[in-house]
């Protein structure tokens, strides 16, 4: 009988992966539903009861604002920058809305990111004829992140000062952040602080832990989540 | 408990002749040394693993504890040896022989159930071998469980094994099993708070006599 239960137990296990999907469909609409009436925020605890989960690789980030921020812009170019937060802010801005997906499987639908074009800080720069890539630093210490040249020159690639229309909160990779929107959510490395002009792309912190290096949404890491963009 | 002559202490001058009814050894033993060391390395892996999922998917504990690719690694290490210790210790007869007796479910196993559903607290009412009906319906849950989460957590570490729509599924299993194996267990220790005579079994491996009987009333048969 012992036996009986623990056999079933496995049944049920191999069936919930087959019936999985249809399953996950349905918890997703009623809590989606229930954590937009929900004052506590509980439902954001359960699984896919959405919102941004926080991951960070190492044991503590040391906050930074307007008078300790800074990015700097090197590498293969002609005129290596520093710019502070407030020299961030006085640039053009764009705004993009699409969904946020995570490679561990959470998507928040439809978030605004506002800040400066990545392709803009770059010309901005100058990037001499050989470069072929970009690799990305984060004041967290430990992380890093690497586009192509192609890639990192989209226009929906940017140096992120707003998400969800406010100021981009510490827990969420604040004060700066990169936002590339086509790509998993692991390749917005949070707490930018470095962009570095380089000729190849170096993997990122992820990416030589078995993460794709073109993280395109769908495309990529064995998953097929509806494209972002 | 009263007192009885030979339990009061070290110091007790004698102890009675085995046919002093309601003397003799006022404890049996119930568990030995192997079964002790299972529950204990398990409920230690346990703990770990629980602890680290905790980190893993609580925001705020994530926020507080950071180190991802660390937490990660404990928390797929304590789960991988999970069940080891349940396996090291079938070199056990003691320990095997209570495997069967969990095992076994027996008529008076569907009265302690009933009993339970009516939510009916008194001994008479809910009859039991070593271990009674929630007991056996736990182990047997909890490993199931376990394997479970263990095969779901594979497929979830070894991402290149997988086809590639598993993966997502087993993430939504692993979620919520995790969920419910977290409320069992709560009760699991619960239980056990509540009874320290059962926890001293345990920690020492005999139990009192008297406790024995009221609460394992036919243990001595099973």
């Amino acid at each position: 009988m012992g036996r009986r239960v623990l056999l079933s137990m496995l049944g049920l296990g191999a069936a919930g992966l087959v019936a999985a999907p249809q399953l996950q469909r349905g918890f997703e609409a009623f809590l989606g539903s229930a954590a937009d009436k929900d004052p506590t925020g509980l439902t954001g605890l359960l699984p896919n009861g959405g919102g941004f989960r926080y991951y960070s690789v190492t044991a503590s980030v040391p906050r930074k604002g307007p008078d300790t921020y800074r990015l700097t812009v090197g590498g293969l170019v002609d005129r290596p920058a520093t710019y502070t937060l407030d020299a961030l802010r006085d640039l053009p801005r764009t705004r993009i809305v699409r969904d946020v997906q995570c490679v561990t499987g959470w998507r928040v639908p439809h978030t605004p990111f506002e800040g400066v074009r990545l392709s803009d800080l770059l010309d901005a720069a100058g990037v001499r004829p050989e470069a072929k890539a970009v690799r990305f630093t984060c004041f967290d210490g430990a992380y890093s992140e690497s586009l192509t040249l192609q890639q990192a020159r989209r226009a929906d690639v940017m140096v992120a000062l707003k998400m969800q229309d406010k100021e981009i909160g510490h827990a969420h990779g604040g004060p700066v952040r990169l936002y590339v929107a086509p790509m998993y959510f692991y390749k917005s490395a949070k707490w930018l602080s470095g962009i570095s002009v380089t000729s190849g792309v170096r993997p990122g912190y992820w990416e030589e832990r078995g993460y794709d290096v073109d993280a395109w949404v769908g495309r990529s890491n064995g998953r097929e989540d509806t494209p972002t963009v | 408990m009263t007192s009885t002559p030979g339990s009061a202490g070290p110091m007790a001058a004698r102890t009675p002749p085995p046919s002093d009814p309601g003397g003799a050894a006022a404890r049996v033993r119930r568990f030995g040394p192997a079964q002790r060391w299972v529950h204990r390395t398990t409920g230690a892996l346990m703990l770990v693993c629980v602890a680290s999922a905790a980190c893993l998917y609580l925001p705020q504990l994530a926020e507080l504890v950071g180190r991802r690719l660390l937490v990660v690694t404990v928390h797929e290490w304590s789960g991988l040896l999970l069940p080891v210790p349940v396996l090291v210790g079938l070199v056990s007869r003691a320990f095997r022989a209570d495997l069967g007796r969990l095992n076994r479910f027996l008529p008076y196993d569907k009265e302690w159930l009933r009993a339970a559903l009516r939510r009916d607290p008194r001994p008479a009412s809910r009859p039991s071998g070593k271990f009674n009906a929630g007991q056996k319906l736990y182990a047997a849950w909890i490993a199931g469980a376990v394997l479970v989460m263990l095969g779901t957590g594979l497929l979830m570490w070894f991402t290149g094994l997988a086809p590639v729509m598993w993966r997502t599924s087993a993430t939504f299993i692993h979620d919520w099993l995790a969920l419910a194996i977290g409320v069992v267990l709560a009760g699991h220790i619960g239980m056990a708070y509540g009874d320290p005579e059962a926890r001293r079994g345990m920690r020492t491996g005999s139990v009192d006599r008297a406790w024995a009987e009221r609460e394992h009333r036919h243990w001595k048969g099973d």
